[in-house]
């Protein structure tokens, strides 16, 4: 057995899950851990898009805001479910994704980067101008899940923060485990083929757009539930979700930890959303700090911490 | 009819500028192959370097000129500091290392002066100029003016001199760019300082008319990206007719259609160009080798 192999990255995410509460301090630790989680979430869709099918996506927080502002709107305009709303986000975003992704992918490199961001920063422009709908950038509530209080119902008592780590956390493995037997998969087997060479992969017979568009939309689907989810445990959202900047951190996230590698992207994760909370200290360095690790990290560990420690680890060097 | 011309003259202007910060993006596109996120941040230096040398109490064309000297500074700290060393990474690792340089210059640039919004004066005074029924402002003609000078500057550099000759040889073949003599190490050097160069300038001239903060880079980075590649990437002169028609269909959008999605334009423009004609209107048909 391997360290990549897939039971033992499971097994080594849910014991890291479960174990660090016991070394949290206070409940505001709780929210931190459940916003990695969330990062993570939406990172390892990108593991899939960028590890595995070699694409690049820098507009992927407009399906984040798809899927935020389907949990705020939903309960609201059209009388949803939270849960339902959450669905029907990770729906619209697929079908979105599949009907931008049919043009879009047939780019490549800087091509598609662009054509990406384009989409992405069309999303966070509409969400912003359309106030009658969405409250425009100040942002709006969003209805409460209603399943702590049912558990409470039932005699399990939870805090609104280890609730949401909880539910967070669940969602993650789950998002894991998919992505983990993707890999292994024929679908998974031919998005690394297509990764390796584009030609090679057309020539045993793989239908590349067909397997291009599906790493899209499983990537836009994770996107697009990590924003539900944010939106649901924050009761408040903002168009910051589908942002610019907010698609930069999802990719630089998936690099830094290792694009090819899902633990690697959520330990990606974890380093990125601790540092501003780390760095709260240092408010006024903060863009500067986020900005040097970003390209030191591109410099010296091309391909993410964690596939680097590992080599090391194994003694191979690179 | 006066209308249309108003919002032409106004489009004329913003088109300027994004031409002059897509010019920036094709001398660096073409010498190294880099797609330069940190662009927009030269305007930004360029405009906030100028504030702060004038309010020091030098006059206007000094700190102007420092501006663009010392930012032309930062392109070559850019190269040398953060591209060189990751040469032939992949694009993903570019781009992040690009943006990551933007976000330090932008960081840099809030600490190191503040986050208020700063203009100077004009250069030709605030008297609207009346033309064909419409106004423009002195400031107007500088930008359009400056954006066609530089143009020219460049076409002459490319096509008429040896060292022009040399970067155009580098961004077609580094090696045999060096097997024939040419530094190319110096090249990339120019490269970066001429682009960096030209979008301080830029920030120069248009800053008494759109004011200048710490964060106005990262839209006309983008803006000026949307304009090369509606151009044809690493075509000067698609660079400059992208830069201007984006600036005009902004106007028109923002006069005809709504103010709100003026910036959708860029955007939308950019996704209409690669579905329809993916090397932009100038750029050349390239075929990919296996």
């Amino acid at each position: 057995m391997t360290f990549n192999s897939k039971w033992v990255q499971l097994a080594v995410l849910l014991a890291l899950i479960a174990i660090l509460p016991v070394f949290f301090p206070s409940g505001y630790y709780f929210r931190v851990g459940a916003l990695i989680f969330v990062n993570a979430l939406s990172v390892v869709g990108l593991v899939i898009l960028i590890g595995y099918a070699g694409q690049i996506s820098l507009g992927h927080a407009g399906f984040a805001g798809i899927g935020a502002y389907a949990c705020a709107l939903g309960p609201e305009a059209l009388g949803l479910h939270p849960a339902l709303a959450m669905l029907l986000g990770a729906l619209v975003s697929a079908i979105m994704a599949a009907l931008i992704g049919k043009p879009i992918l047939r780019l490549k490199g800087y091509y598609l980067a662009v054509a990406t961001l384009g989409f992405g920063i069309l999303v966070s422009m509409v969400l912003t101008n359309e106030r009658s709908l969405t409250r425009g950038p100040d942002g709006m509530e969003v209805a409460e899940l209603g399943l702590r209080d049912f558990l409470k119902g039932v005699g399990l008592k939870l805090s609104s923060g280890e609730f949401w780590y909880l539910v967070c956390g669940l969602v993650l493995i789950v998002g894991v485990w998919i992505a983990l037997n993707l890999f292994n998969s024929s679908t998974g087997r031919a998005m690394r083929a297509l990764h390796g060479s584009e030609v090679a992969a057309r020539t045993v017979g793989i239908d590349v757009a067909q397997v291009k568009l599906q790493a899209f939309v499983i990537s836009a689907v994770y996107a697009s539930v990590a924003g539900s989810l944010l939106s649901l445990q924050n009761r408040f959202i903002t168009p910051d979700v589908a942002g610019f900047m907010h698609s930069i951190e999802m990719v630089t996230m998936a690099v830094l930890g290792g694009v090819n590698s899902v633990l690697g992207a959520t330990l990606g994760a974890a380093i990125l959303t601790l540092l501003p909370q780390v760095l709260t200290v240092f408010a006024e360095y903060e863009q500067l700090i986020m900005g040097l690790v970003m390209i030191l990290v591109m410099i010296f560990l091309p391909r993410g911490l964690l596939p680097s420690i590992a080599a090391k680890l194994r003694g191979r060097g690179e | 009819m006066d209308a249309l011309m108003q919002f032409l003259l106004s489009g004329m202007t913003v088109g300027a500028v994004y031409a002059l910060v897509a010019l920036g993006f094709t001398i660096i596109y073409n010498a190294s192959d880099v797609v330069n996120f940190a662009q927009g941040e030269f305007v930004m230096l360029g405009g906030m370097i100028t504030v702060f040398a004038h309010a020091a109490g030098l006059p206007l064309p000094l700190a102007a000129l420092i501006a663009i000297v010392l930012t032309a500074l930062v392109g070559v700290a850019l190269n040398k500091l953060a591209i060189e060393p990751a040469r032939g990474a992949p694009v993903v690792s570019l781009i992040i290392i690009t943006i990551g340089a933007s976000i330090v210059i932008r960081g840099a640039a809030q600490l190191i002066f503040d986050k208020q919004l700063h203009r100077f004066p004009s250069f030709s005074g605030d008297e609207p100029i009346r033309l064909l029924g419409a106004a423009i402002l002195p400031q107007s003609l500088w930008v359009v003016g400056g954006a066609f000078f530089i143009f020219i500057g460049l076409w002459v550099f490319f096509t008429k001199t040896l060292t022009g000759k040399a970067v155009l040889a580098t961004a077609n073949n580094r090696l045999a760019a060096q097997l024939v003599g040419i530094n190319t190490g110096w090249v990339m050097t120019l490269s970066f300082s001429l682009s960096a160069a030209i979008g301080a300038l830029a920030g120069v001239l248009v800053t008494p008319i759109t004011l200048v903060a710490y964060d106005v880079g990262v839209g006309l980075a983008l803006k000026g990206f949307a304009a090369a590649m509606l151009g044809g990437m690493g075509n000067p002169k698609g660079a400059l007719v992208g830069g201007i028609l984006l600036g005009l269909l902004e106007a028109m959008t923002a006069g005809y259609l709504s103010s709100q999605y003026k910036d959708a334009v860029a955007f939308i423009v950019i996704l209409a160009v690669l579905f329809a004609m993916p090397q932009g209107i100038f750029g050349a048909k390239r075929t990919e080798r296996v």
